[in-house]
């Protein structure tokens, strides 16, 4: 985190009202395209990859068999911090999260977490909530898509 | 080699003023200080900008601590200790259940060794960054450290030998790493073994022994050599013209089995022993030799179970070279050699007579001829002894006192390390003569040039590994850090760079490019690939059971919280087995686990990994357990408690995490 993103989280944090981890709030800035810091992780935090855009996903009707090997992997990877209610553990429940975040957003969040984490305001709103950053889980993209519609059910 | 009996050589004995006065008084030796042999720029030539990476790893003995130290070059820095031949409870290596297998032998589990001569494993006569060798000199050992994921990978014993010294050094294409005994002893049954020690001539061999490595690391005795008793001490491979031989120093022709100090100096020439290892293995091929008796333990690390799988052998295929004529022979070599070093080219190969004022040099060309003319001194003990002068490339004359060990660079050159004049000395192989040398600060033992020992030296500089500390750092009481020192050989002259403090005695070591390292890092266990019997993948396959007075508590780690972090029911006189696999899949996140009075250490579990910790408890009560690695902000909340009640309770056995509002 560069200095910049430090003050604004200090300035933000003092007028935030806190109620969910980063997932309970109805208005919101989805930014139009995140842009790399000049200091932001290099390869070695495995995040140089392009970053997720809307044009990657295409969401249909909900894949069954997508969604068992979401689940799958949200067992293993992901539900020691994550309920699919909408309660918060460490991050924020699951629960209506497809409606609340851009499947781009969500991808990005598995994906490409140190790059969001430096750059994305969204994000950093829900790291000074939860004070933990999010562990990169080194999904493939391939399970990255298959999580995304085991949420969508949910 | 040891340190304070060589001290003991000679008629200075080892103190400070004495090893001064060597330094000062040597022919060729002008008195030196620091400020007189470090040029203005040397720091910029170790200076290694923050954030940035060293050139070189060096790979560098642990000594007793019986570890593996690894540091950066140029600028000196410890990057980390391999646990090895010896426990260490920051890892829980030896500790965890799992890793104990590791340190198991024929006398059972070995918690410690003394570590000498690391050894990179090569293709074609040059270090390929696959693995690092180490012996271990007291419990005859051998380990093999995977440079993906810088652990401990396997350990051989080596049946039928007494101190691995003369060890692990490998052949062209690691088809082999070898294993010489330091010490001769009795084999056999236990009649065999139970005789006088006055017998030594009569009773006492010694071995070398041929450890196969295969494509996974794992490894077993191929053959041994059984040889007249004497000590083996050093050993290095041919390669190029003199691919298919190997070479080992031997001491101690004397057969003195008592006061060696004095009697087994008696001699002007001991011998460095030639094997045709090729054509050993050709007989082993054609079903030569003999198994005889010598139990022995291979282990190995699976990285998929996350846990030592050992193999036991009851006995090994030996080769008596008496009845197998061409396989082995003596050279005599002045006097009580230490290093047996051979250049990048392979014709030459280097003695280092520690007690000698001589530095012999033996052509591979020549000892054919001589072996194809039949040019003997003699016989011993059974095997043919070449005459010397036959063998003989040249004598480097008056070089320094005490040659210990050899290394080479590209450009015709070697630089042989001297203990009791306490100098490296850089000479021409070719002509034999002395071009440059330099003081260093306190008596070297070994020295390392990256790739010195190969067929293509990286050259760049050379590092003494030195006996003897004294006042080169910050005193710290009576015993102080053992020390490294760094030279340029760039130029003309050899210059020294820097000083670094090393961690247990650093016998020896060896230097690659960090890029033929860095490619193979492995950053974490893949989850998915975990066979632990008692991995749980994922919170929901945490669970307690109790098998017995056996308690079984499958747990797992993320930031930053444990599952269970409550358990109860357990009871005084049950054995709790904590059973933790950390979910975490990203790099340098590993999770600790430190349990309130377990007669153990702790687990430091990388991500990916499952690792168990036992406990047995010996109070009633409530007592917590805790991350002992700083995994986030909430790592201090990263605790848990069990509670232990007495051995008559009913309360029902359970384990569980409590979210104030999980959901589902």
């Amino acid at each position: 985190m560069n200095t910049k993103h430090i003050a604004a989280a200090v300035l933000f944090a003092g007028s935030l009202v806190i109620t969910a981890c980063g997932g309970g709030e109805e208005t919101r800035k989805v930014p139009e395209g995140v842009k790399m810091p000049e200091n932001a992780p290099s390869a070695e935090g495995g995040a140089a990859a392009g970053l997720i855009t809307a044009a990657d996903i295409t969401l249909g009707e909900i894949d069954n068999a997508m969604v068992e090997k979401g689940k799958t992997t949200y067992d293993v990877k992901c539900q020691a911090c994550h309920s699919t209610s909408e309660n918060r553990v460490v991050g924020p429940g699951w629960k209506g999260i497809t409606q609340r975040r851009k499947p781009e957003w969500i991808m990005n969040m598995m994906l490409n977490i140190d790059v969001m984490l430096e750059s994305d305001p969204e994000a950093q709103k829900g790291l000074e909530q939860c004070l933990v950053r999010m562990p990169n889980q080194n999904l493939s993209k391939e399970e990255g898509r298959q999580v995304l519609e085991f949420m969508r059910t949910l | 080699m040891m340190k304070r009996p060589l001290l003991m050589t000679g008629a200075l004995m080892g103190a400070a003023g004495a090893v001064f006065l060597l330094v000062n008084t040597m022919p060729g030796c002008k008195p030196n200080t620091t400020k007189t042999v470090v040029t203005g720029d040397a720091a910029s030539k170790v200076y290694v900008k923050p954030g940035t990476h060293d050139e070189f790893y060096n790979f560098v003995s642990g000594g007793f601590s019986g570890q593996l130290g690894i540091y950066g070059l140029p600028s000196g820095r410890l990057l980390r200790e391999v646990p090895v031949f010896s426990v260490d409870p920051e890892s829980g290596y030896g500790y965890s259940e799992e890793s104990k297998g590791m340190l198991m032998t024929s006398a059972g589990f070995i918690p410690w060794d003394d570590s000498h001569h690391p050894e990179l494993s090569q293709t074609n006569a040059v270090p390929d960054g696959r693995w690092c060798f180490i012996n271990g000199n007291n419990t005859p050992r051998v380990a093999l450290i995977d440079l993906g994921t810088f652990r401990t990978h396997s350990i051989i014993e080596i049946p039928n030998s007494a101190g691995n010294h003369s060890s692990p050094f490998s052949t062209p294409n690691t088809e082999y790493v070898v294993a010489g005994t330091r010490f001769s002893v009795p084999m056999g049954d236990d009649a065999q073994r139970d005789v006088p020690i006055s017998s030594y001539k009569e009773n006492f061999k010694g071995t070398v022994s041929f450890i196969k490595p295969d494509t996974s690391g794992r490894m077993s005795i191929a053959f041994q050599i059984v040889t007249p008793g004497v000590n083996f001490d050093l050993a290095r491979t041919g390669k190029g013209v003199s691919d298919g031989w190997f070479f080992f120093s031997c001491y101690n022709t004397e057969q003195a089995y008592s006061l060696l100090e004095v009697n087994a100096s008696q001699r002007d020439k001991d011998f460095i022993m030639a094997v045709n290892w090729k054509k050993a293995e050709q007989l082993v091929k054609e079903g030569k030799g003999k198994r005889v008796p010598g139990k022995h333990y291979s282990n190995w690390w699976n990285d998929r179970t996350h846990s030592a799988e050992s193999t036991v052998y009851e006995d090994v295929l030996q080769i008596d070279p008496k009845e197998y004529p061409g396989i082995v022979y003596f050279m005599p070599c002045p006097k009580s050699p230490h290093g047996c070093d051979v250049n990048p080219s392979g014709e030459y190969i280097v003695g280092s007579g520690k007690l000698a004022a001589l530095i012999p040099v033996f052509s591979f060309k020549k000892i054919q001829d001589a072996i194809a003319k039949n040019e003997l001194e003699g016989e011993f003990a059974g095997i043919p002894v070449l005459k010397y002068e036959s063998v003989l490339h040249g004598e480097v004359k008056k070089p320094g006192l005490g040659p210990l060990h050899t290394e080479f660079d590209a450009n015709g050159n070697a630089y042989t390390s001297f203990f009791v004049s306490s100098e490296i000395v850089k000479w021409n192989v070719e002509k034999l003569e002395v071009v440059d040398r330099v003081p260093t600060y306190y008596s070297i033992g070994h020295l390392c040039v990256p790739g010195g020992n190969s067929a293509k030296p990286w050259g760049k500089y050379v590092i003494a590994y030195n006996k003897i500390t004294k006042d080169r750092y910050l005193p710290t009481g009576p015993e102080l850090t053992q020390s490294a020192q760094l030279y340029s050989i760039e130029g003309d002259k050899m210059e020294l760079l820097l000083d670094f403090p090393t961690t247990g005695e650093p016998h020896y070591a060896q230097a690659c490019p960090a890029d033929l390292v860095k490619p193979r890092e492995v950053k974490f266990f893949k989850i998915d690939e975990n066979q632990h019997p008692y991995v749980a993948k994922g919170e929901k396959e945490t669970k307690v059971e109790r098998k017995g007075n056996e308690v079984h508590i499958w747990m797992t780690t993320i930031r930053s919280h444990f599952a269970p972090d409550n358990i109860e029911g357990v009871k005084l006189g049950d054995e709790v087995y904590f059973h933790v696999t950390n979910l975490e899949q990203d790099w340098d996140v590993p999770h600790g686990f430190a349990m309130k009075g377990a007669a153990n250490a702790e687990l430091l579990i990388m991500p990916g990994e499952t690792q168990t910790l036992k406990w047995v408890p010996t109070k009633v009560g409530v007592q917590p357990f805790y991350c002992t690695d700083f995994c986030s902000a909430l790592h201090q909340e990263m605790q848990g408690y069990i509670r232990v009640s007495p051995a008559n309770s009913n309360i029902p056995l359970k384990g569980e995490t409590k979210s104030v509002d999980a959901g589902s």
